[in-house]
C-alpha cells in the first residue's frame, strides 16, 4: 500500500486511536479502585486533622472508624437530618445550589474522652484556585474545636500559609454564635487586629484575598447548618 | 550499514547515555524543559518522582516510535507523536495517583504537562525517528536522567536551604539542619522555595559546568 497515500494515512490513524483508547480505559478501569480509596483516606486525613488527631495513609481508615465511623449525617437548611451518605456528598456540587436546597454533610467525632465534636466541611474560593477546609466545633455548637485548610493553586509563602499551623492554630476557642445566639461566622481580619476578637482571627499579611476567601468560605457554608447547630 | 553486529553496551551506545548527562544535557545546555525544573524543585521528593516519570515517557516513547518509525506516514507524524506521548504521560499520571497520591498531588499539573515537555518531543524528531529501537531507548533513558540529575540537584539545594530538610521518597521528611541553629538564630531562606531561585540554582548549575568545560562555550 501506498505509505503517503489518504487510504494508508486515514487506516494509521483511526486503528492508532483506537488501540490507544483501548489501553487508556483499561489502565484507568483497573487503577481506579485505588485511586478512589487514595482519595478518600486523604479525605479521612483532613476529618480528623480538624479534631486534632494526626493520622497518616497507613492508620487514617482505622482512627476513621474509631472516633467517627457512621457517625455521619447531612443537614437541610431547616435543620432537619436527612437521608442520605455524608462522605459522599460532593461540596462543589452542593455549593452551586440554593442555600436552601443544599445538603450539608456533618460528622460527628466521639474523642477518647467522651466528648463529641461536630466536624463541618468547608470549601470556597481563594485567589487562583478553591480552597477547602474542615472546622471542628465543640459540645457546645459554637466554640471551634479545631480546623484544618487546604488550597489548590494559592501562592507559595502567601496565600498558601492558611495550610499551615500558624494560621490554623488560632482557630481554636473562637466562637461563630454572638452572646445574643446570632450567627457572627468567624471573621478573618488584617494581621494583628484580632486581638480579643473572640469572633475573629489573624489573615495573612500579602495573602489578603486568600484571607478574604477563607472568610466568606466559613460564612457561607457555615450559615447552612445555623438552624441545626442552634437547636 | 554493517552487517556486523554491535554489542549491545558498545562505547557508542553508552555515550548515548552518558553525553546527555553532561556535555547535552537537557536542561543546561539545550535549556529544555526548564518550566518543570522550576516547578516541581522545591522538595527532593516530587524532584525525584518528576526525574523518574520524565524518563519513563522519553524511554517509552521513544522505543516504541523507533519501532514505528518505518510506518508512519509522513503528513501525520506530529500527531502520532503527539497521541503516543500523550497516552504514555496519562499512563504515568493514572499510575502515580493509585500508588503515590501524596506526591502526585505535590506534582498536580506538571505530570500532564509532560506532554508539552520539549525535551520528549525534541529526542523523538531528532533520534528516536532515526534510529533503531535500542540506541533510542539508551537515549531516552540519557536524556531522561539528564533531566532528572539537575531536577534532583536543583532540589537538594532549595529544600536544604529553604526547608532545612531533605525529603526522600518512602522515607519522609529527614530534618538535616540540627535544631540547634535555628535556636541560635538561623532562618530558613524563604526566598530560595519560590520558582525565580530555582532559576538561579539552574544558572550557577550552568555557570559551574561551562567554566569547568570551556567548550561549551558560545564564542
Amino acid at each position: 500500500m501506498d505509505k503517503q497515500g489518504n487510504k494508508y494515512t486515514f487506516l494509521y490513524a483511526s486503528v492508532m486511536v483506537i488501540l490507544v483508547a483501548a489501553l487508556l480505559a483499561f489502565v484507568s478501569e483497573s487503577l481506579k479502585e485505588r485511586q478512589n480509596k487514595n482519595v478518600e483516606v486523604a479525605k479521612k486525613i483532613d476529618l480528623l486533622k480538624s479534631v486534632n488527631i494526626a493520622s497518616d495513609a497507613t492508620n487514617a481508615a482505622d482512627l476513621y472508624s474509631k472516633y467517627i465511623g457512621d457517625d455521619a449525617f447531612i443537614v437541610n437548611a431547616q435543620g432537619e437530618k436527612v437521608e442520605g451518605d455524608a462522605f459522599k456528598v460532593d461540596l462543589s456540587k452542593e455549593l452551586k445550589k440554593d442555600p436552601a436546597q443544599r445538603s450539608n454533610p456533618l460528622y460527628v467525632c466521639k474523642l477518647p474522652d467522651g466528648t463529641n465534636k461536630y466536624i463541618i466541611p468547608v470549601r470556597g474560593k481563594g485567589l487562583w484556585g478553591p480552597i477547602w477546609g474542615y472546622l471542628s466545633l465543640d459540645e457546645d455548637k459554637n466554640t471551634v474545636y479545631g480546623a484544618t485548610f487546604g488550597h489548590k493553586s494559592e501562592t507559595p509563602g502567601l496565600g498558601a500559609e492558611i495550610e499551615t499551623v500558624l494560621f490554623q492554630q488560632p482557630f481554636t476557642g473562637k466562637q461563630i454564635f454572638d452572646a445574643d445566639g446570632r450567627f457572627t461566622s468567624i471573621t478573618v481580619t488584617k494581621a494583628g487586629q484580632s486581638a480579643g476578637n473572640v469572633h475573629a482571627v489573624d489573615g495573612i499579611s500579602g495573602g489578603t484575598i486568600t484571607s478574604k476567601g477563607v472568610q466568606a468560605m466559613l460564612k457561607d457554608c457555615l450559615s447552612g447548618y445555623e438552624k441545626y447547630l442552634k437547636n | 550499514m554493517s552487517d556486523i553486529k554491535e554489542p549491545l553496551f558498545s562505547a557508542n551506545n553508552l555515550k548515548l547515555i552518558t553525553t546527555p548527562l553532561g556535555a547535552s544535557n537537557p536542561i543546561t545546555i539545550q535549556v529544555l524543559g526548564i518550566c518543570s525544573a522550576l516547578a516541581v524543585t522545591a522538595k527532593l521528593e516530587p524532584a525525584i518522582v518528576m526525574g523518574i516519570s520524565v524518563t519513563m515517557v522519553t524511554v517509552f516513547s521513544n522505543l516504541i516510535l523507533s519501532l514505528l518509525r518505518n510506518t508512519i506516514p509522513s503528513r501525520i507524524r506530529i500527531i502520532v507523536q503527539l497521541v503516543i506521548v500523550a497516552a504514555l504521560v496519562i499512563i504515568v499520571d493514572q499510575v502515580l495517583k493509585a500508588f503515590a497520591y501524596e506526591v502526585s498531588k505535590q506534582l498536580s499539573v506538571f505530570v500532564g504537562l509532560i506532554i508539552t515537555n520539549c525535551i520528549i518531543m525534541g529526542r523523538i524528531e531528532a533520534f528516536a525517528l532515526g534510529n533503531k529501537p535500542w540506541p533510542s531507548v539508551l537515549d531516552g533513558i540519557g536524556n531522561g536522567a539528564g533531566y532528572g540529575m539537575i531536577l534532583i540537584i536543583v532540589a537538594f539545594f532549595r529544600e536544604l536551604f529553604g526547608s532545612g530538610t531533605l525529603t526522600l521518597p518512602a522515607l519522609g521528611a529527614i530534618r538535616v539542619i540540627p535544631e540547634k541553629f535555628y535556636a541560635m538564630g538561623y532562618v530558613n531562606n524563604g526566598f530560595i522555595i519560590l520558582p525565580p531561585m530555582a532559576l538561579i540554582v539552574v544558572g550557577i548549575i550552568i555557570w559551574v559546568q561551562r567554566s569547568r568545560n570551556t567548550n561549551l562555550i558560545e564564542s
